[in-house]
């Protein structure tokens, strides 16, 4: 048995279908996957996240141990109040995690990490803390909601505390305000608008069962998925990992290079690598023969195999196959309708497209 | 608590085989094995022609979460195969043992039930399954 939510028995109590992930026995749908997609693209849908893990960093040297800590620079967060998407890296450039950080307050950081990784992101960030006026706490007594699609934000609305809750309806996407405990972000995984709830354990159902009632779809995990797909994003695990450079995952514009006197855990290596003529692409493919495109199928061009794909799946919204695929460099500055993926030991025809697939629920993408 | 009906036929891969009375089957996947599934995306039913021998490979059904093998329950040819279910693949998940029918076998040989589950059994399976 996996760890269990504080949502977990409503789950049950809704039909959901469990699931182990990362650790956690987690909802896979309720019913139909693609009904909560269609849900989340045209109304609302919420989100059990709470398997995520928020860490919070404090202290004086808060800020730059995460200049240190992460790829990109919180630097760039000019106030409170800002989040930030980064990789955090190892010597190697391999991605250890990604992760959103918040910035709460002076000397108040909050970075959300992945599931199966955060045991391991803990015992990383706590050996990098090392010499730097820090603390690195888990935060085990929080639970995280994400309510998300065009209606989100207006049926969360009257769920708020009234404290934060103008505040809240304001926020400029990217944005986060906290107050009663509760942190609400303007920040989602799904292409829609929307909010991330990180909010007292004991506050969840109560939220949890407002949302419902007030007609808001619940999703599980593998809505989340075709979601994130459509929308472009990546999962760790499957995208990239401890062996895989951000650049060679499709997130170069994650890294912050300036100012060049910020080091930053794996800059040299990474400096290395942007340097390197065998870099791979990492490319959207949208399947044009029949099929359904999955994680670790070859990417061909004229019969030979040049790359893979790392995500792939069926998009509810286009109701054809996409993937992210990481191919030679050769191939993804080349024709894009030259190229096929092998399905069964079939090459069958597919095209290089640019993600995201889908964004606010319009197709970004020609079909 | 999946519905298994007492007149067909079940393997212990999840198709079932209805007995048309004239020396062909009809095949399809059992209702716990849409539901373990979940929503159908993508079937690819095999060649009319084709010649099969039993537990041969021979249809892929595609789901939002994963690809899987249907496998001949018994030996034969296919004489004609569900084409509605190119544009309609979730019709699976909806009708297992009626609309949602994969495809239909002339048998080599004379017994359509050969070496197959009843209904007792195969709920055995399913509950040995969970």
């Amino acid at each position: 048995m996996g760890s269990r939510t504080p949502l977990y028995d409503a789950h049950v109590g809704l039909g959901a279908k469990i699931v182990p992930f990362g650790g956690w026995d987690m909802p896979l749908h309720y019913g139909s996957q693609l009904d909560e997609h269609h849900a989340v693209r045209r109304s609302a849908g919420v989100f059990d996240v709470s398997h995520m893990q928020p860490v919070d960093v404090t202290g004086p040297a808060a800020k730059p141990y995460l200049q240190y800590l992460l790829a990109n620079d919180v630097n760039k967060l000019p106030e409170p109040g800002r989040a930030l998407y980064s990789c955090m890296l190892n010597e190697r450039a391999g991605v250890v995690d990604d992760l959103i950080c918040y910035y709460l307050g002076p000397e108040r950081y909050r970075p959300v990490v992945n599931a199966a990784t955060a045991d391991k992101d803990l015992a990383w960030m706590q050996d990098r803390a090392a010499g730097f006026d820090v603390s690195v706490t888990r935060r085990d007594d929080l639970a995280m909601l994400a309510v998300q699609g065009p209606s989100a934000r207006s049926l969360a609305e009257p769920l708020l505390p009234a404290s934060i809750r103008a505040a809240a309806m304001a926020l400029k996407p990217f944005h986060a305000v906290e107050g009663d405990a509760w942190l609400v972000g303007r920040t989602g995984y799904t292409g829609e608008d929307g909010f991330e709830i990180i909010l007292p354990a004991a506050d969840a159902g109560t939220l949890w069962q407002g949302l419902l009632d007030a007609g808001v779809t619940p999703c599980g995990l593998g809505a989340r998925d075709t979601l994130r797909l459509e929308a472009g994003m990546n999962l760790y695990g499957q995208d990239m990992d401890e062996d895989t450079d951000p650049l060679s995952a499709g997130l170069g514009w994650t890294v912050a290079w300036q100012p060049p006197e910020r080091n930053f855990v794996g800059r040299k290596a990474l400096e290395a690598r942007r340097e390197a003529a065998d870099l791979p692409r990492f490319v959207g493919l949208l399947l044009t023969g029949r099929g359904v495109l999955r994680a670790h199928q070859q990417v061909l061009r004229d019969g030979a195999p040049v790359g893979e794909i790392t995500s792939g799946g069926f998009s509810p919204t286009l109701e054809r196959s996409i993937a992210l695929a990481r191919v030679d460099a050769t191939t993804a500055e080349g024709k894009a309708d030259e190229i096929a993926v092998e399905i069964r030991g079939k090459a069958v025809p597919a095209r290089i497209v640019k993600p995201p697939f889908v964004r606010n629920g319009q197709p970004k993408i020609a079909l | 608590m999946s519905d298994i009906p007492n007149d067909l036929k079940y393997t212990e891969s999840h198709e079932w085989v209805r007995d048309n009375g004239d020396g062909t089957v009809t095949v399809g996947i059992t209702d716990h094995a849409q539901d373990a599934l979940g929503d159908l995306v993508f079937v690819e039913v095999p060649e009319v022609g084709a010649k099969l021998a039993a537990k041969d490979a021979c249809a892929v059904v595609e789901s939002v979460k994963a690809a899987s093998d249907i496998y001949a329950p018994l030996e034969g040819e296919v004489v004609t195969v569900n084409e509605a279910l190119d544009d309609a693949p979730e019709t699976i998940n909806s009708d297992p043992y009626g609309e949602g029918w994969i495809f239909q076998l002339k048998l080599a040989g004379d017994d359509a039930g050969a070496g197959l589950l009843d209904a007792d059994a195969y709920q055995q399976v399913v509950e040995d399954d969970a």
